[in-house]
């Protein structure tokens, strides 16, 4: 790779590189993010491979590897371009299809089309998609565009640009000025406003500083980052480097969480790109500015996402959150201001610069400009990464994009922000999502989880889930959350387990107040969120499980028991079978029953009976077995 | 090949260490992170990464070569949850516990891997075949209940599948 050394030189770099791509032939793109993987996209890759090789295709067609488009629920996925025909649930078999058809002779097939389950109405392309038809993704949409590990692809899409544009046209104070202007708020959850961060940064003292890329979104139920990380790692480098360069900072850090290798992988690779060109390193673009930036793994520790924690990590310490009398933005990294921004909030940089404030600030509310990128999973039928302008509402979101609650049950509550977040039930359905909104009803933004909860998830089981979850991840270090958090976590298993008594209601909400006010970090401040929203919005449920100790939803294991109901039992034995203690009797021709005292309530039953003959029952009296012979059932299809 | 597999591979060809050379392999390490005391997680992941587990005299050796003190490598050991002071299975199976997947149902593929292997969390089984352990988030929820074998992924797995994802692994 040559060296590039002036805006001119990109420019005429990336000229040739469109050009190519005008005579460009048909281009098969695969995806090969973590999502399509774990269906076996690999496996399609290579048939699809293997297929062009057999029919001599090589040489005409190009085959890319590509980031997430979002849908991953139904991948593995490929589009094929120019035509834009899109592919879903590909398997290695439909290779041979997928050449012989769509490549050569340029006709779709059908069966690997996206079919609308509620109207049956095929899609060819992404926009008749209903998932995709109400978003808008200017941070995801190149995702499908580009080879991760090409940075020809990005530059031939407009990357650098913004870079170019920010080095030769503004001054750092200009470029902080847009990003107010533009009214960027931080993405990783506190929607904290990045320009006036990034100024602060800028005028503390020091000749040293450092902007950091927080990859580890720790939030469960999350993906958002590791998706825009995996699929186009040059957006977020070139945001971090047009940050260095507004905010005066030699030196840059991506922090990626353990769990996101190919994340770690992609941006490990850019880096070296950038620097081959001359994007990155001394004198960028022959603009006198230098810049360097360097990888670092986390190692397993949810609390680290903390700005101070993660600082500390970098610093190869335990990454433990420390009292922040002083702004890590002025006393960050050993000391020296350091900004960090989320992964998003990155990304957003470039196309803000390139496009203007006027631009960004069009999409989006008021308050909260931009869009907003959510994990939309759980209970609805199309789960996936969306790309919404914010204000939609959480109806559009949940029932136009996400497409309804699974199994056409009934929605009960939607949680946001992760552990710091809250539950929001179905009066608040048509909110408009945005920073303000969500704190409003108690919950938060955070880094965009949104987990969906039907009829069958219990709302005290699911806040406990939580309290479980911040008590193995707390540090430890101050007493109010590490105290906190275990008789809370006591207290909501005691509730779970139909041991509760009316007074725990107090003590909860009394532990809540305390967390809030006096915990260290923002794990501790914001832990008791789910509990306190649980409480606020399920009042009824939390009833039931204290005085009848009955769970409605029937998910609490202690007060559920399975039975299985004799008219609908066909005696297939399947139940039978999957049960690990022999808790189930009956025999080929003979109803089956549960005894209850051998049965741990590990539900494999439930999940294989295929007639709904096991029920779980709560707070009820389980019905007496059927007397041993009085209802022969002939297998079906039996003579 | 992705990167993805390139790395289940290796994972299936760890080889026993051999202490008398952990301070060459450590010095390795050491040296291509150029003495940086701030690379001390850096390092001890990849020492994790290669030999599954960070033996007493590995990080006595980091301790000495990077000339931090015992006691710091040992807090970033014991804190952080990709390393293990125990010698791990040949397989790492690994159910995410996040909460998109416990609301299709992780709990139940937890307890079921647990009674199949016949150990509990973060145990190892008695012939070194698999060591279980939970993740909070594996990052593809729109696919849970998620687990993860070596790296690989498993989407939307069902109790009556578990025995079958396990058996792949010999
Ligand atoms: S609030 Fe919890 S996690 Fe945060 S510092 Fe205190 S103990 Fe640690
Ligand atoms: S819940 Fe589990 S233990 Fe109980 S009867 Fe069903 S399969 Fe057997
Ligand atoms: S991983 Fe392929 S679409 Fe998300
Ligand atoms: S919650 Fe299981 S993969 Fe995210």
């Amino acid at each position: 790779m040559k060296r590039i050394d002036s805006p001119e030189d990109l420019e005429k770099l990336r000229r040739k590189l469109r050009s190519k791509k005008k005579t460009d032939k048909t281009t098969i793109s695969v995806c090969v993010s973590t999502g399509c993987v774990a269906l076996g996209s690999i496996k399609v890759l290579e048939a699809i491979k293997a297929e062009l090789e057999r029919q001599g295709l090589v040489e005409t067609v190009n085959v890319k590897e590509t980031g997430c488009l979002g849908f991953c629920e139904q991948g593995p996925r490929l589009s094929i371009h120019p035509k834009e025909i899109c592919y879903f649930k590909v398997k290695p078999e439909d290779a041979q299809e997928i050449v012989s058809k769509t490549v050569i002779k340029g006709e779709v097939v059908e069966r690997l089309l996206y079919k609308d389950p509620a109207t049956g109405k095929v899609a060819r392309r992404l926009d008749e998609i209903p998932f995709y038809r109400h978003q808008v993704r200017p941070l995801l949409a190149n995702n499908e565009r580009i080879d991760p590990k090409s940075i020809n692809d990005y530059i031939a899409l407009g990357g650098y640009e913004a870079l170019a544009k920010a080095l030769f046209k503004m001054t750092p104070e200009d470029v902080i000025e847009e990003i107010k202007r533009a009214n960027l708020r931080g993405r990783g959850g506190g929607g904290f406003p990045t320009g006036i961060k990034w100024e602060t940064t800028r005028k503390a003292p020091g000749h040293l500083k450092y902007v950091i890329v927080n990859c580890d979104e720790g939030d469960p139920g999350a993906f958002m980052d590791r998706s825009l990380m995996e699929g186009n790692p040059h957006s977020v480098l070139e945001g971090l480097i047009i940050g260095g360069y507004a905010i005066g900072a030699g030196e840059g850090f991506v922090y990626v969480r353990e769990e996101y290798p190919l994340a770690a992988e992609n941006i490990t690779n850019a880096i070296r790109q950038a620097e081959e060109y001359g994007l990155l390193g001394e004198n960028i673009l022959g603009s006198g500015f230098n810049f360097k930036v360097r990888v670092h793994r986390g190692a397993g520790a949810f609390v680290s996402g903390e700005s101070s924690a993660l600082m500390n990590a970098i610093e190869g310490c335990i990454g433990e959150p420390r009292p922040k009398y002083v702004h890590t933005a002025v006393k960050g990294v050993w000391g020296r201001p350091s900004c960090l921004n989320n992964v998003k909030t990155w990304a957003n940089i470039p196309l803000i610069i390139l496009n203007g404030a006027e631009w960004f600030r069009k999409i989006g509310t008021e308050g909260s400009s931009g869009t907003a990128i959510f994990s939309l999973v759980g209970k609805v039928n199309n789960t996936g990464l969306v790309e919404v302008p914010m204000g939609i509402t959480l109806r559009d979101l949940i029932y136009k994009i996400g497409g309804g609650i699974k199994d056409g049950k009934k929605f009960k509550a939607v949680q946001t922000g992760g552990p710091s977040g809250g539950f929001i039930p179905e009066q608040y359905l048509n909110l408009p999502v945005d920073f303000d909104e969500l704190n409003r009803v108690g919950s938060m933004m955070g880094s965009g989880g949104m987990v969906v909860m039907d009829e069958d998830t219990c709302m005290v089981d699911a806040a406990r889930f939580f309290i479980d979850f911040l008590l193995e991840e707390s540090c430890g270090k101050c007493i109010p959350c590490r105290e906190g958090l275990r008789v809370l976590s006591r207290i909501l298993n005691d509730i779970c387990e139909g041991k509760g008594v009316e007074e725990d209601v107090m003590i909860v909400e009394e532990i809540a107040e305390t967390m809030r006010d006096a915990s260290l970090c923002a794990l501790g401040t914001t832990a008791a969120n789910p509990v306190l929203t649980s409480l606020k919005y399920f009042r009824d449920e939390w009833d039931q499980h204290l005085k009848a100790k009955r769970c409605p939803a029937k998910a609490c294991k202690a007060l559920v028991n399975y039975y299985i109901e004799p008219e609908k039992c066909q005696a297939c034995q399947l139940c039978r079978r999957e049960c690990p203690t022999g808790a189930i009797l009956g025999g080929v021709e003979q109803v089956h029953w549960i005894e209850q005292d051998k049965c741990v309530k590990c539900g494999s039953c439930y999940e294989a009976c295929r007639f709904n003959a096991i029920v779980k029952l709560s707070g009820e009296p389980i019905p007496p077995p059927p007397p041993e012979g009085t209802k022969p059932v002939r297998r079906r299809g039996g003579r | 090949m992705s990167s993805l597999q390139l790395e289940r591979v290796k994972a299936h060809e760890r080889r026993p260490i051999r202490l008398q050379g952990v301070a060459a392999i450590v010095n390795r390490i050491v040296e291509e992170y150029g003495y940086d005391k701030s690379m001390l997680i850096q390092v001890l992941l990849r020492l994790q990464k290669s030999f599954s587990w960070l033996p007493m005299e590995m990080l006595l050796e980091v301790s000495k070569q990077l000339k931090v003190p015992l006691s710091q490598v040992y807090q970033i050991a014991t804190f952080y949850k990709a390393f293990s002071l125990t010698p791990r299975g040949r397989h790492l199976v690994r159910v995410c516990m996040g909460t998109a997947c416990k609301v299709r149902g992780a709990t139940n593929i937890l307890e079921k891997i647990q009674r199949v292997l016949k150990i509990e969390r973060d145990e190892t089984t008695p012939d070194g075949r698999f060591t279980l352990e939970t993740i909070n988030c594996a990052g593809c929820c729109a696919l849970g209940p998620v687990i993860t074998v070596d790296g690989e992924y498993h989407g939307n797995v069902k109790t009556h599948n578990v025995e079958k994802i396990l058996e792949q692994y010999r």
